[in-house]
């Protein structure tokens, strides 16, 4: 012991001592956990997932470390808790067979009536020691300790809780206790200040009828922690948080190209297409044929055996299939062979993290070359613009570090072509933005594509005419005729044939009937 | 010192006497920590005086016998268990005021 308190403590060898919680990210947040041995408070409303959020902190002990745990609740019974965790897919009857896990309600409530002179609270110093030694706990849960102010003396129960910290301290307990949070402070009864290693705060906050789940480290004395305020989900598989990856910053870029798909478009971008591992914006007003751009890269990566996610937030797969089918992309053999997967939902059915997490787990499993999401503008409609920024910049962070090609496209209203807000916060985290518009040429609604951006390359800075066909896209110069008159009387003409043949068929078909 | 006591509390003759009910105490206790010490020593005065020969006092070391501390729920203590005459009534603390006891725990 005096050796290693000799020990220079500048040195970047001794690490602070940490217990993993096995939780994806939060571990990232912590830098590798929750202090080892030590206390930390989780503070929340009710409803945070305190209660889900300390059990799977126990579970993950014995399942991922071999370490037992104890779960003291004061709120609810073991077969309840054995009850609410199973629907989260924890076995929990077999790891209390096992021994790896003890459940123990203390009821306080019975305590509440009667009292006469001093006391203390032996009796659960009695029972958690009966329960570590038990199970050679490493792992504590208490949940949660609001119950224990109900009916005792305040005053006693301070200096108490304080006894306990550093009982628990002694006996080397990794302890989670679960506290409702206060309005003046941290805590309703400013417990933070006898736990002063670690403090997380879980909130649950409604905004634009969605709710978000956020987890934020207070405090954590000795460690570099994240600061903000990270969005959590619970669901099938427990607790999930999303940091912003750490490594992102020094991610490799790759130099090597991957085709649009639309040989024209490949020629404007230095001849080669994008760059492979970047993020791609196409946006544009409606009816300008983003889809058509997206499904033509979909196309040409799936024609080149590379796997690709297709996220449709618009039109149901069926649909694009059929759609893309008519300008001579088929789809539907690629997703029947598997290289072509689509993710279909409604924006509106969940909340943004939960499609995210939803596209990161079909990710995990395919590992797609190309992810395309379409559109991310439908995904604006839940939530407020600055969430979905934060939360598309960690999406598309998460791409670049498994090095895939994500394309997204983004609808924007007529007006606002030159500068929408919207897309100037995801033009910023874009390395290629293309813009599709209708423009007026001649009289007639022309569609046209230009490269606003793209990092890294030199590319064409013209606006090219874009012709979807039934053999697929196009690019063409734009042409404009210099004699106004010549080009009317051509149209006419045009418009005239078109008519008559137009006649021709219908009366073809009236023969024929 | 508790198992002493025990002893004592054992050894007390039960003794019914006509149109009183005899009482059937049980007082948890943590070793000889100050609060349990005092509380022993409180609950002997007043069973003495208040109840002579129709009480029976068992008093239980949950150091001892922690599994006692889970079976009855104990959170605080020294906790005194009035277990009859019903209602069965909880008395947390070091009983040390007298009057208060008796009152909580209706002796009569």
């Amino acid at each position: 012991m005096k050796q290693l308190s000799l020990k220079p403590s500048r040195s970047n060898h001794i690490k602070f001592p940490k217990s993993p919680t096995g939780f994806p990210g939060l571990d990232d947040i912590t830098t590798g956990g929750l202090p080892k041995g030590r206390p930390t408070l989780l503070l929340g409303n009710a409803g945070c997932g305190k209660t889900i959020f300390a059990m799977e902190f126990l579970i993950n002990g014995i399942k991922l470390f071999n370490e037992p745990g104890v779960f003291m609740s004061f709120e609810e019974k073991p077969d309840e808790l054995v009850t609410n965790s199973n629907s989260f897919g924890y076995d929990l009857d077999k790891l209390i067979d096992e021994n790896k896990i003890y459940l123990e309600n203390l009821q306080i409530n019975r305590h509440s009536t009667l009292k006469s002179g001093n006391y203390d609270l032996e009796g659960l110093f009695v029972r958690l020691e009966l329960a570590i030694n038990s199970t050679k706990a490493k792992r504590l849960v208490l949940d949660s300790l609001d119950a224990l102010f109900f009916g005792l003396d305040p005053q006693i129960l301070r200096s108490e809780f304080k006894r306990l910290l550093t009982w628990l301290k002694k006996k080397k307990i990794t302890a989670v206790i679960t506290a409702e949070a206060g309005d003046s402070f941290l805590s309703r009864h400013g417990l933070e200040e006898y736990i002063a290693d670690c403090v997380l705060v879980l909130n649950n906050r409604v905004t634009n009828q969605i709710s978000t789940r956020r987890l934020r480290v207070v405090k954590y004395r000795g460690s570099i922690h994240g600061n903000n305020e990270y969005p959590f989900i619970i669901d099938e598989k427990g607790i999930t948080v999303f940091p912003v990856d750490r490594t992102v910053v020094q991610h490799r870029s790759s130099s090597d190209r991957i085709s649009s798909g639309i040989k024209d478009l490949d020629l404007m971008l230095d001849k080669k297409g994008f760059y492979f591992g970047s993020s791609i914006l196409i946006s544009g007003t409606a009816g300008t044929g983003k889809t058509s751009v997206a499904a033509s890269f979909a196309y040409s990566v799936c024609k080149d055996k590379k796997r690709c996610i297709f996220c449709a937030f618009e039109e149901s797969p069926n649909q694009v299939v059929r759609n893309m089918r008519s300008i001579g992309f088929h789809l539907a053999p690629l997703i029947k062979s598997g290289i072509l997967t689509f993710y279909y939902s409604r924006p509106t059915l969940q909340n943004l993290e939960l499609h995210f997490i939803a596209i990161k787990k079909l990710i995990n499993d395919i590992r797609p070359t190309v992810v395309i999401l379409d559109p991310i503008t439908n995904l604006m409609t839940e939530g407020p613009n600055s969430d979905i920024r934060s939360m598309l910049t960690r999406f598309v962070d998460f791409l670049k570090t498994q090095h895939i090609t994500v394309l997204f496209t983004a609808a924007i209203t007529v007006g606002s072509i030159e500068r929408n807000p919207s897309d100037e916060g995801i033009s910023s985290m874009v390395d290629t933005w293309m813009m599709v518009q209708d423009i007026e040429v001649e009289e007639e609604r022309t569609r046209s594509l230009c490269i606003m951006k793209s990092r890294g390359m030199p590319h064409s800075h013209m606006v090219r005419e874009f012709n979807i066909s039934s053999k697929g896209i196009t690019l063409s110069p734009i042409i404009r005729r210099i004699k106004e008159s010549v080009s009317g009387a051509k149209r006419r003409a045009k418009e005239n044939r078109n008519l008559s043949t137009s006649k021709e068929t219908n009366d073809f078909k009236e023969t024929a009937r | 010192m508790s198992k002493k006591d025990r002893k004592n509390s054992k050894v007390q003759p039960v003794k019914r006497v006509s149109g009183k009910q005899k009482y059937v105490l049980k007082l948890f206790v943590t070793g000889n920590l100050p609060n349990s010490s005092r509380a022993v020593i409180n609950i002997n005065a007043i069973c003495r005086k208040h109840l002579p020969g129709r009480y029976d006092l068992e008093i239980i070391d949950i150091y001892q016998q922690p599994a006692q501390a889970i079976k009855e729920d104990i959170i605080a203590a020294p906790l005194l268990i009035k277990k009859f005459p019903l209602p069965e009534e909880r008395l947390i603390g070091d009983l040390s005021d007298h009057e208060n006891v008796l009152k909580e725990l209706r002796i009569v």
